[in-house]
């Protein structure tokens, strides 16, 4: 799949970005070149779909370390950006479903999407990945209640977890939002689109503003 | 008592336990994907130190970065810490962090905040 199709792709599944078309006309209608022109303006570090292996991940941290080194970025907004990708690429790596059968003809098993770009004064880090449509509720109920939080309130909520909530093999036990929420000091973007009965896609975009 | 030493990689962290010096070492980078297994004999060792520990344990934690599954498992490590200080012993954690790395601050005060251990913090200068 080349770069063009992979930010198509991303296009399908993220309506925030770009309206979707409603017909097949007007899906035919649309155009990639333009949309990509866009996009260029956007300076991508990395852009992945595919399985979400722990290969992958340590792959994915060493070439976002190194593009970053190319910009020169300070090292507290390095840290940060690479701070909140390891949670992301984790939180896809322990949460993924392992995709029924009739999608894996499409999709690899632990298929997720990432892509990290960095945009004016921000970095932006997006991750996709299907979620069974009735964890649908209980995922947006958690964001949006990070969402509705302080600082202070997300500090003693991360406090709390740590705590309280026994390690689990899935990593974190469910630190991850949470401390991203903290980390960037911005609000988690979100949205759910519907696959099919069973299945909706999850994209997060999580943003980290470069001061100075 | 045999020390702890464990190489770092680009995921975990160089570990050195020395329970002759009384000196436990965390350094480097702590973001495994199953942070368990790794902490695990971390936490045994420090299970059996704390029989006879030293009259001081120094801690020195000097961590680039860690994710949040190894922040549970670091906790366990710290409660067996408060467990040695509780019995009379003196610990103390210096925990080390880069100039203006506030976050890396922020989580050593979380620590200090839920552990009863005395803790130092120590900016690194570069």
């Amino acid at each position: 799949m080349s770069f063009v199709e992979q930010y198509f792709f991303l296009y399908l599944l993220s309506e925030k970005k770009v309206t979707l078309p409603e017909t097949k006309e007007a899906y035919m209608s649309f155009d990639v070149n333009e949309y990509y022109s866009k996009l260029n303006g956007d300076d991508v570090l990395i852009a992945y779909k595919g399985d979400v292996s722990s290969e992958l991940i340590s792959n994915v941290l060493e070439v976002v370390e190194a593009r970053m080194d190319d910009y020169s970025e300070n090292s507290k907004i390095r840290k940060k950006v690479y701070n909140v990708l390891v949670e992301s690429l984790q939180n896809l790596y322990h949460h993924i479903d392992i995709l029924p059968l009739e999608l894996q003809k499409d999709f690899d098993e632990k298929f997720g999407i990432l892509v990290v770009s960095r945009v004016n004064t921000q970095y932006k880090i997006s991750t996709g990945n299907f979620i069974s449509t009735e964890k649908v509720p209980q995922l947006k109920g958690k964001i949006e209640k990070i969402n509705s939080m302080s600082a202070e309130e997300l500090k003693d909520m991360y406090k709390f977890i740590l705590n309280h909530q026994r390690v689990s093999e899935k990593g974190g036990g469910g630190l991850g939002l949470v401390d991203i929420a903290r980390k960037t000091g911005n609000k988690l973007d979100y949205s759910f689109h519907e696959y099919n009965s069973d299945y909706s896609f999850f994209n997060l975009d999580v943003y980290i503003d470069i001061q100075e | 008592m045999e020390p702890l030493l464990i190489e770092g990689t680009a995921k975990t962290p160089t570990i050195r336990f020395d329970a002759k010096e009384g000196v436990i070492e965390v350094k480097g980078r702590s973001i495994p994907e199953n942070s368990i297994e790794f902490y695990k004999p971390l936490v045994e060792w420090l299970e059996e130190y704390s029989n006879a520990p030293q009259e001081l344990t120094q801690v020195n934690v000097q961590l680039e970065y860690f994710n949040t599954s190894s922040s549970k498992c670091i906790l366990d490590v710290f409660k067996k810490l408060e467990a040695i200080h509780k019995g009379k012993n003196e610990v103390i954690i210096n925990w080390h962090y880069e100039e203006d790395d506030e976050d890396m601050l922020e989580a050593g005060e979380d620590y200090e905040s839920i552990i009863r251990v005395p803790f130092k913090m120590i900016e690194i200068v570069e």
